[in-house]
């Protein structure tokens, strides 16, 4: 450090060499625009926000939430769309979670090295890079179709499932990957069979990393408007789902109905659903961050 | 009387038992231990298959999503010539004199993703410089969360965003611009993308190693100089990939397109006008009253055929880029 603060070498800098000091004004003018692109992308960020505070605050009320969508915005709500989101999650969260998590398992403990594994690999991150909307035409031809759900909540549900999969497997195997030879030795040691080691001691200890994993997956879903828009959900209900096989809306889609209206009001009640839905997903975030960094055992 | 009596003839069991064990060899007793454990073996056996079965479900879904896709649009394509929907270059699906080339909506799909690149290629490649680079450690760690945030918003809220404020701000600069184009959605798009490229090129210029930078400086070059002479080119591969992996998010972005981008299927390079792209045209088909059965219900999957293999074009490129010229240190 003491070396660094002496100084000779600018004005050496200075006085021999003036090529120097053009290359210096070069290195500020690129680190400024440099910190001008980060900034961008944050002020965007508050723009975004702001804009939609300041829009729809006005327009938040209990009835909002206690109402059903309607021809008119004054009396228009979101009763219908927040139960289907509830209902989809019901679905999504088991589903995905343990279809997620067993698929980390056999990846992390069981799966011998070989094509097929290779194979499996390959296809769940190519599967990530799958467009949204053509989950929804898979959705719409086996579950909705085939299966005859019809668009109907668990099949909406299933379809949300397979998209957010990957994030899950992902999650899951950085967190399995994260538990230390040495304890799964140690309960090796103790007599353990594999099964016990990786139901009690593997999973357990992966559990936050799976976890964070999982509400940031269900996160995604919660947002996801192309897949159950394909799939057939209705962009008007005025009733709440009764059962997994009742027809519903969501969040997302209500709010691409309202948007898609030209009257102001409805765009206005829009920004008031978006307010709603942001901070569903600000709840989850912060739960997966306090689960990450309370739970989270480090080795 | 009785249960002690109970009690006598199970400890002699007992014992019996133990002297037989003690007469069997310790490979013996492992191989009796490990067939005679009752449930434990059976989960044993059971949790592999179980597990394994999770892992196939991924792959039926990929097997699931090319079949359908594939199926119908063979369908698709016994009603269509196959010659139409390559050669020509009218896409009107609801008249009564049906088009379908699928040309308008390739165009309208690549005129966004053009718009988003050249949007989020320099901001996203700017940002992921300066965190890399020239941002302290506090500064990183305070501004990746806040990008991922941005990663986080669902897309139709940056359609609302797109329609409600860009496009109104963008037509009082351009007069004659129409409610519905290509420009506003194509910036959104743009910055939603910004994230995901300042992350990946973030990545991939930190595993740079420090030596390579440290090299430079001592040769005099300046941050500037070290950033874009050593750094860039060494972590090219990455940076690469993460602008062709924005190119594929860009072309499967759907809410923001279909709320801001209209639903007008033109070959025109016009930003100002009305477009649709292909996850736009398949959200309007599915929204219609087209019927299962009819030529415009064949038409989506064989839209969004063309939609898979261009995001998986895209991805497995990104892929081959990431990994064949990827510098290993």
């Amino acid at each position: 450090m003491k070396f660094a603060n002496t100084t000779v070498p600018q004005e050496v800098q200075k006085e021999n060499s003036p090529q120097l000091s053009k290359r210096q004004i070069w290195n500020k003018v690129f680190k400024g625009v440099c910190f001008t692109a980060t900034a961008f992308s944050i002020a965007m960020l508050l723009i975004l926000l702001v804009r939609i505070v300041t829009q729809g605050a006005g327009f938040l009320d209990w009835g909002l939430l206690t109402n059903f969508a309607s021809r008119n915005a004054e009396d228009a709500g979101l009763l219908a769309a927040l139960a289907g989101t509830i209902w989809l999650m019901l679905v999504t969260a088991p589903v995905s979670f343990i279809l997620g998590v067993g698929t980390a398992v056999y990846l992390e403990e069981y799966a011998p090295r070989n094509k097929f594994t290779n194979l499996l690999q390959t296809n769940i991150s190519n599967l990530a890079g799958v467009p949204s909307v053509v989950f929804g035409l898979l959705g719409l031809t086996i579950f909705n179709r085939l299966m005859g759900m019809g668009a109907s909540v668990i099949a909406g549900g299933l379809t949300l499932s397979l998209l957010v999969l990957p994030i899950i497997v992902v999650a899951s195997r950085e967190a399995i990957s994260a538990v230390p030879t040495d304890v799964k030795h140690a309960s090796y040691a103790m007599g353990a069979t594999k099964w016990q080691t990786i139901f009690r001691i593997v999973v357990p200890t992966a559990l936050p990393g799976v976890l964070t994993g999982t509400i940031l997956a269900l996160s995604r879903a919660i947002g996801e408007t192309a897949p159950i828009l394909v799939l057939g959900a209705l962009t008007y209900v005025a009733s709440t789902p009764s059962n997994l096989f009742s027809n519903f809306t969501a969040m997302p889609v209500q709010i691409y109905n309202w948007t898609g209206r030209p009257q102001q009001e409805f765009q206005d009640i829009a920004a008031a659903g978006i307010i709603i839905l942001l901070l569903m997903l600000l709840v989850m975030n912060s739960i997966a961050v306090f689960i990450r960094s309370k739970f989270q055992k480090r080795f | 009387m009785l249960l002690s009596l109970h009690l006598g003839n199970y400890l002699l069991r007992g014992c019996a038992e133990m002297e037989d064990r003690s007469k069997l060899s310790i490979s013996e007793r492992i191989e009796q231990r490990t067939k005679g454990s009752g449930s434990s073996s059976f989960m044993e056996k059971l949790m592999p298959i179980v597990f394994f079965i999770c892992a196939l479900i991924s792959v039926l879904t990929t097997v699931g999503i090319v079949f359908t896709l594939l199926f119908e649009t063979i369908t698709f394509f016994s009603n269509v010539p196959f010659a139409d929907f390559f050669a020509s270059v009218e896409w009107y699906p609801f008249f009564s004199d049906p088009q379908y080339g699928i040309w308008p909506l390739v165009n309208g799909t690549l005129m966004i993703a053009g718009i988003a690149m050249l949007v989020a290629v320099p901001f996203g490649l700017g940002a992921a410089i300066y965190l890399s680079e020239y941002a302290s450690e506090k500064v990183r760690k305070t501004v990746k969360p806040v990008l991922e945030v941005l990663a986080g918003i669902p897309t139709i809220v940056y359609g609302f965003f797109a329609l409600t404020f860009v496009t109104p701000i963008l037509r009082s600069i351009i007069p004659g611009m129409d409610i519905y184009n290509a420009l506003s959605p194509g910036i959104i798009v743009g910055v939603m993308i910004i994230p995901m490229i300042a992350s990946l090129s973030e990545d991939a210029m930190s595993s740079v190693p420090n030596s390579i930078r440290q090299g430079a400086f001592a040769l005099g070059a300046t941050r500037m100089e070290v950033t874009v002479k050593v750094v860039m080119p060494a972590a090219l591969s990455g940076i690469i990939a993460s602008f062709v992996l924005g190119i594929s998010r860009a072309i499967g972005e759907t809410m923001i397109v279909t709320v801001a981008g209209g639903a007008s299927p033109t070959m025109t390079l016009d930003p100002t006008g009305a477009v649709q792209t292909m996850t736009a045209y398949i959200v309007q088909a599915t929204q219609g009253d087209a019927g299962f059965g009819t030529p415009i219900y064949y038409s989506i999957y064989a839209v969004g055929m063309t939609l898979f293999v261009f995001t998986l074009a895209m991805n497995l490129l990104a892929h081959y880029i990431s990994r064949r010229f990827r510098e290993d240190y």
